[in-house]
């Protein structure tokens, strides 16, 4: 291996380091090679010379932690990402559900909060948003922020109408947002029922006896042992027969919690707890 | 002619044009191909896992989507899958990440052969073949920075030929070949662990 490859593999070590001692962010146990690439990203953008010059500042900067925080959260999402497993949860998942009275569903990373609304759009379909309570929480406050607020990009709706429809959506997707200058505000209606809250897989705690849990491409930047810590967040969350739902390269079955459940939508990594 | 460095993997980046290209090269390659292979073919977001299909059956080789976390074997040959970027791990397992897309592309084929060459570098062989886009002119110059071996697909037997080009301006190129030739260049090469051409 190269030396200076070697010696930026140290660096890169050191500043998760110097985050998590500083600042209590925890991305020592993330895959190195994404965590490199944004890290990277900003060293180039802002000319550091090396990682290292960038950390003295990061230790005495807080604002320049803010902006790389948000370089290290991958924000890439749509609403009705992935049709496919929307049409799963509407006919597999939606079906589960109906037979509770009262319904909480976590979903975990929920970045700008556009899968939270795709979600809330589906129980409201299906005569189930009254009596659910959502709880979704991002490790990142800014874009927790945003999420709440609900406002998306007038230009990206026709991408996610399309999804929709994709997904099995029947209804006028227009229904659920209006339109405001270049933006697409959502149906507060849709909101009421939604708890946004900061919480970090990485370090916090569980969430009670939850219906369902949604955690999609988040896993797939830890390391095995953080994917196991947050794996078993998730089991001890569940409630019997309570629902996983994983992004589609993500999988349940490195886990020790494999045998615990079975297959709902096996392509879609849809997951159901075991009775006991 | 150099036989000190043994090469130990095979990346190709393709787009428009690539699955005709990379059937041809494929099917050039026996089952005890020594090394794996690893591609970026472009492709639509939600296409599936057909591209899977189509090249199992033109190769003896043993052709699967990456899964993260797993360690590559010889005689594989391993697909980014749509919409998500493939990386190569610091201890050489894949990494799926869906970063913002990189030349308008997500997999980006710079992306794979950056990391790569960080793992492999000079064991490395990059590939550029058809396409209408820049993508990979970057990693494939990295590659070759690294000490790594490049290989460019003749821009005039390209479908697209802008991809090809691209990585022939950014970097001094190895070997410039035809389609025909570049299976058969590539198993002599990592066979004969010999650099034709090497300066």
């Amino acid at each position: 291996m190269q030396e200076d490859i070697k010696t930026q593999q140290i660096e890169l070590k050191l500043l998760l380091q110097a985050i998590y001692l500083q600042y209590g962010y925890d991305f020592r146990d993330y895959a190195l090679a994404s965590i490199k690439r944004r890290i990277t990203y900003r060293l180039q953008k802002d000319n550091y010379p090396n990682i290292s010059a960038m950390q003295h500042r990061l230790l005495y900067d807080v604002s320049f932690f803010e902006t790389l925080l948000l370089d290290l959260s991958v924000n890439v999402t749509e609403m009705f990402r992935d049709p496919e497993f929307y049409k799963a949860l509407r006919e597999k998942v939606i079906p589960k559900l109906a037979q509770h009275s009262h319904l909480k569903i976590w979903h975990a990373g929920c970045s700008s909060g556009e899968e939270v609304y795709s979600m809330a759009i589906l129980l409201k379909e299906a005569g189930l948003y009254e009596r659910t309570q959502i709880y979704a929480t991002d490790m990142n406050e800014v874009i927790l922020q945003q999420a709440k607020e609900g406002i998306f990009p007038i230009k990206r709706l026709k991408q996610y109408t399309e999804n929709y429809q994709k997904s099995g959506g029947q209804e006028s997707f227009s229904n659920y947002y209006h339109a405001h200058y270049e933006h697409a505000v959502m149906d507060n209606a849709l909101k009421k029922n939604i708890l946004f809250s900061d919480h970090n897989l990485a370090t916090d705690g569980v969430f009670g006896e939850m219906n369902l849990v949604i955690c999609r491409n988040v896993l797939i930047y830890f390391n095995r042992e953080l994917q196991n810590r947050a794996i078993r967040l998730f089991n001890d969350s569940l409630s019997e027969q309570g629902i996983l739902c994983l992004g589609s390269k993500e999988s349940i079955r490195f886990s020790e919690y494999s045998s615990a459940y079975q297959d709902l939508a096996a392509d879609e990594k849809i997951y159901i707890k075991n009775e006991h | 002619m150099s036989t000190e460095t043994i090469f130990e993997a095979v990346v190709i980046g393709s787009s428009a044009g690539g699955v005709r290209a990379l059937s041809m090269v494929l099917s050039t390659l026996p089952a005890n191909f020594r090394v794996p292979i690893i591609i970026v073919q472009h492709l639509h977001p939600h296409s599936g896992a057909g591209l899977v299909d189509v090249l199992n059956h033109k190769t003896p080789l043993i052709v699967n989507q990456a899964e993260e976390k797993t360690l590559l074997e010889a005689g594989h040959v391993y697909l980014a899958p749509p919409n998500y970027h493939l990386l190569l791990e610091l201890d050489g397992s894949f990494a799926l990440s869906i970063m913002p897309k990189v030349h308008y592309a997500r997999p980006s084929i710079d992306v794979l052969f950056e990391t790569a060459s960080e793992f492999y570098d000079k064991t490395l062989i990059g590939i550029i073949l058809t396409g209408a886009n820049h993508d990979g002119a970057q990693g494939l110059a990295q590659v070759k920075q690294a000490g790594g071996y490049s290989i460019v697909q003749d821009p005039n037997t390209a479908e697209a030929e802008s991809m090809p080009s691209a990585a022939i301006k950014a970097c001094e190129v190895d070997a410039v070949l035809p389609l025909t030739d570049i299976g058969p260049y590539l198993l002599q090469l990592v066979n004969n662990n010999y650099r034709k051409g090497q300066r």
